[in-house]
């Protein structure tokens, strides 16, 4: 009689997943929003990959973006505005064994949550993230982010923001380590889905920016690249992505870009007119913190009590025997 | 005692021919405070410590005191700038930091002034000085240094001049690097200390280094020792009775680190933050022989957050700090309550607020571990109150933490992270550690928070757990993890939390009660504080007041019976390290009066209108204070 342990690893041998299988809750986004096209991107990642349900984690912080964990059948943890990356850091040093994913949003990421992205770049620890980049703070209802464009009106700047954007693109390719960076935009759901193929394989910490429409507040914000496909610079490589054949007739503004070419990627980031899509860089050698961390000694109260009095030993005053 | 000074020139002594040990009484004493005070990076402290490990191995009781500059570096003779350490050695159990010092040995008379300038010394207690300083190329260092001489001796000190460096010369070139054990012998020749466990002591913090260094501080060591046993015509014996079992010295940081190995926990996230960091420094060293890890975070959120997240995939997890931090800290520990993710979370207390006093011991954080957090959070909060509690504390902390699934928060302070006192070595037992988590398939149904009616404890699902998937949130939410709609659910969640400190109540033990159970006063106090008190309310006994007193352990929930115990006594106070308003002052009366934070926490509890006295001076609180206010309130 199998052990009900043993029963599930049968069970996940056989079992096909479908997309059905990683979905929960009825998402509650606005009817167009982006949202829905990431989570759908997941749900096939997932499936595609044959990732088990139980092993894998949403990490989410406080915004439309981070309401997804919710709606994934995975593991889901919601938790602080800005705090996602350093939770995630947390249970990837744990379970080296969970497939960790992290949703965060151009305020979450780029404002206050700043320091912690910073610091997860640098650590590079294996894990997916993905910045819903839709340009405001759209669940506290349209304030103005770091990526909102200058003249943004929006509820605490009415008379038009005052500075230029934040570039996400470029702040991620200054940092020390950076080992994946990639640009997306929910209107393209199938470079979208590649992208976030390529980052999930990537042993390392994968940044995936998503252009991500919000059509409660700002429904024009990415009109100009949507209707004029010439806006976008496709980045292909044969070790980047490759542009699908649905598409090739459509975004004829390409670049040959190698990921490897950190001094092109960081032009490439700078540019304001075009929108590039497509992977910047990967590294896939750089070191990573959970990695090297990885402290390969057995946890068991043997081991304890051995390291624990033979530090004793070092302050014990023994009796007179 | 003979008041002569004794210092002989170097001509003179040659001339003499081999000196003769002056004819000396040793004065058996019950206890002596000695204090070892230099420039930073003199080596006062290491002597200090050293002292005071030869005399607990020689059986005596002891309790450390670390005496720290606030800079790394302060300007050297800056009366500011002392560094070094106070060690109280008794012949039995010393509980505390004492009254004032007997004696002192000070490398320059700035440093020593800073310590008579704030009161430390006993009214004629013995100096021992470097007189270096009186030969100075310097005039201004020779005029202030002849002035300190004759200001102290007028003042009814017993000043002995010590030639320390030109002895050191005889014997290193470098005497700034052999100071330290030359003192340490001559203190080893006033206390009647072995020179052969000495000798043993300095082997054992040399250990790391050659055989010539070793032997080059024995002979530091034994010049200071023959020096005192010539030139000095006092000596000591502090009888002592040679513990049966294993003791350890050790200070309060390290006991934490130690715990933290003990608890099982796998995961220690800190940043760095006076006076907290030594213990994770420790722990930094020995955490990866159990497959632990230290993590340094860049900042303190995502300390406690990675903490977090590790404690939610599985991993016992822990985070230290301070005040400051903790403050910090406040918004993940209420993620942390309202998801029910198991976390304990050290506070090793200092001056505050705001920046404060970061090497200073204060007990200014205990209603902010209460009640710091926004909304209903209700937490474990306890209190280590001696350098063995700070080793045992993390233990039960953890234990709580994951059976109730909650924060766990543990209060020490400056004054514990530092002193040392001896404890009997504990022996392991795996009733510390985690027992290995479920990871078993949930049956169908199984609910992420079902929470019990009664106790309000629910079981935790871990990720990697078939069957199990849920969305962890710190929004409202219902017994699934589904996000609150229906207005009953916050309501029904909140309960179910508050509940959980009731159950842990519902098994914790009246706190005993020092000296009889009924009396005319009754001290309450929590954390450090504890030896000064026993120690103050047992000479106040003696001297026939029907003083007693209580210490506290859990402070939330506060453990039942203590209203009964109040109940014996005519009237009951708090004595604490944390402001209180005093009735003297001009504009404060019953109506505006701030109390001190256990007071207030236990006149809104029990109803019971009890006082309180306070001191936030940053110095470790002395009996003798206590004595006197007591003496003055009972008048």
């Amino acid at each position: 009689m199998p052990t009900p342990v043993t029963e599930r690893l049968l069970r996940s041998n056989d079992e096909n997943f479908t997309i059905e299988d990683f979905q929960s809750n009825q998402p509650r986004w606005c009817t167009g929003c982006g949202n829905n096209a990431i989570l759908t991107a997941l749900q096939r990642l997932c499936r595609d990959e044959e990732l088990l349900p139980e092993k894998t984690v949403f990490v989410s912080g406080i915004g439309c973006s981070s309401r997804f964990p919710h709606y994934m059948n995975t593991y889901g943890f919601h938790g602080l505005h800005g705090r996602a990356l350093p939770i995630a850091e947390g249970v990837k040093m744990a379970r080296p064994d969970l497939n960790v994913f992290v949703n965060t949003g151009d305020g979450d990421c780029c404002s206050i949550g700043t320091a912690h992205w910073i610091h997860a770049i640098r650590y590079n620890m294996n894990m997916t993230v993905l910045m819903h980049d839709n340009q405001l703070y759209g669940l506290t209802k349209k304030q103005v982010s770091p990526t909102s464009p200058r003249g943004f009106n929006s509820n605490t700047t009415p008379h038009g923001s005052y500075l230029e954007p934040l570039n996400p693109l470029s702040v991620t390719l200054g940092i020390t380590n950076a080992s994946f960076v990639a640009q997306a935009a929910d209107w393209i759901p199938e470079i979208l889905y590649d992208i976030i193929s390529a980052a999930f394989r990537h042993k390392g910490f994968s940044f995936v920016r998503i252009l991500q429409r919000c059509p409660e507040y700002v429904p024009t914000m990415f009109d100009e690249w949507m209707n004029n496909p010439a806006r976008t610079l496709m980045l292909h490589h044969e070790n980047g992505m490759r542009i699908p054949d649905s598409l090739t007739g459509v975004y004829n503004n390409r670049e040959e870009h190698d990921p490897l070419n950190l001094d092109r990627a960081r032009e490439i980031a700078a540019m304001t007119d075009d929108a590039p899509v497509g992977i910047l860089y990967h590294d896939p050698a750089t070191p990573r913190y959970d990695d090297i961390r990885d402290p390969n000694e057995l946890f068991t109260a043997d081991t304890i009590e051995q390291a624990l009095n033979s530090e004793f030993d070092k302050y014990t005053i023994w009796p007179d025997a | 005692m003979d008041t002569a000074l004794k210092t002989k020139l170097p001509d003179e002594e040659k001339a003499a021919g081999a000196p003769a040990p002056l004819a000396k009484n040793v004065h058996t004493l019950d206890e002596h405070i000695v204090e070892i005070v230099s420039d930073s990076g003199e080596g006062a402290q290491k002597c200090g410590q050293s002292f005071a490990a030869i005399a607990a191995r020689k059986g005596n009781g002891i309790w450390t005191v670390e005496i720290i500059p606030a800079e790394i570096q302060p300007p050297a003779r800056s009366i500011e700038g002392a560094s070094g350490n106070r060690i109280r050695v008794g012949a039995s159990s010393v509980t505390n930091g004492g009254d004032e010092t007997n004696l002192v040995v000070a490398f320059n008379e700035q440093v020593l002034l800073g310590r008579v300038r704030e009161g430390e010394l006993k009214h004629g207690a013995t100096i021992l000085l470097e007189n270096k300083w009186r030969n100075d190329r310097d005039p201004a260092i020779v005029g202030s240094y002849v002035q300190a001489y004759e200001d102290l001796l007028e003042a009814g000190y017993q000043v002995y001049e010590i030639p320390m460096e030109e002895e050191c010369l005889r014997l290193v070139p470098d005497p700034k690097r052999g100071k330290n054990m030359f003192v340490l012998g001559v203190l080893c020749n006033i206390y009647s200390f072995d020179p052969e466990i000495a000798r043993n002591q300095i082997a054992f913090i040399f250990n790391n280094k050659s055989q010539a260094i070793i032997n080059a501080n024995f002979e530091l060591m034994e010049a200071g020792y023959a020096w005192a046993e010539v030139n000095l015509d006092f000596k000591y014996d502090i009888p002592a009775v040679k513990a049966t079992v294993p003791q350890i010295v050790m200070n309060g940081n390290s006991a934490l680190a130690l715990g933290v190995l003990a608890s099982g926990m796998q995961v220690c996230a800190m940043y760095p933050i006076t006076p907290a960091t030594s213990a994770s420094h420790y722990l930094s060293e020995i955490f990866e022989k159990v497959g632990g890890i230290v993590h340094q975070a860049e900042d303190e959120i995502a300390a406690c957050a990675f903490a977090i997240g590790a404690s939610y995939s599985g991993k016992c997890a822990i985070t230290i700090t301070s005040g400051p931090g903790l403050s910090l800290k406040q918004e993940t520990i209420g993620l942390a309550i309202m998801a029910e993710i198991p976390l304990v979370v050290v506070d090793v207390q200092r001056g505050g607020p705001s920046t404060g006093q970061p090497t200073k011991g204060e007990q200014g954080d205990l209603l902010f571990a209460c009640f710091g957090g926004h909304g209903d959070a209700p937490k474990v909060v306890m209190a280590a109150s001696s350098i063995e509690d700070c080793f045992y504390s993390v233990i039960t902390a953890r234990k709580i933490a994951e059976t109730f699934n909650t924060v766990v928060l543990l209060l020490t302070d400056a004054n514990l992270a530092s002193a040392q006192q001896p404890f009997p070595r504990p022996e392991f037992t795996d009733d510390w550690v985690a027992p290995p988590l479920d990871q078993c398939t949930l049956a169908e149904g199984a609910q992420p928070y079902d929470w019990d009616e009664t106790t309000g404890i629910a079981r935790r699902f871990i990720p990697g757990q078939p069957d199990g998937m849920h969305c962890v949130t710190g929004l409202a939410h219902d017994r699934n993890s589904a996000v609150a709609y229906d207005p009953k659910i916050n309501q029904e969640g909140m309960r179910q939390r508050s509940l959980k400190l009731a159950t842990l109540q519902k098994s914790l033990t009246p706190p005993p009660v020092f000296g009889d159970p009924e009396g005319d006063l009754l001290i309450i106090g929590w954390g450090s504080t504890k030896g000064a008190i026993e120690e103050a309310v047992t000479r106040l006994r003696k001297d026939g007041y029907k003083i007693s007193s209580m210490h506290l352990t859990f402070i939330q929930p506060l453990p039942s019976g203590i209203k009964e115990i109040l109940r014996g006594f005519d009237e009951v106070m708090t004595i604490e390290n944390s402001w209180s308003d005093s009735l003297e002052s001009e504009i404060i009366d019953e109506d505006n009066r701030r109390y001190s934070q256990l007071a207030w926490l236990l006149r809104a509890r029990f109803l019971v209108d009890i006082d309180c006295w306070s001191e936030v001076k940053g110095q470790p609180l002395k009996p003798s204070t206590i004595i006197k206010v007591i003496t003055e309130k009972m008048r």
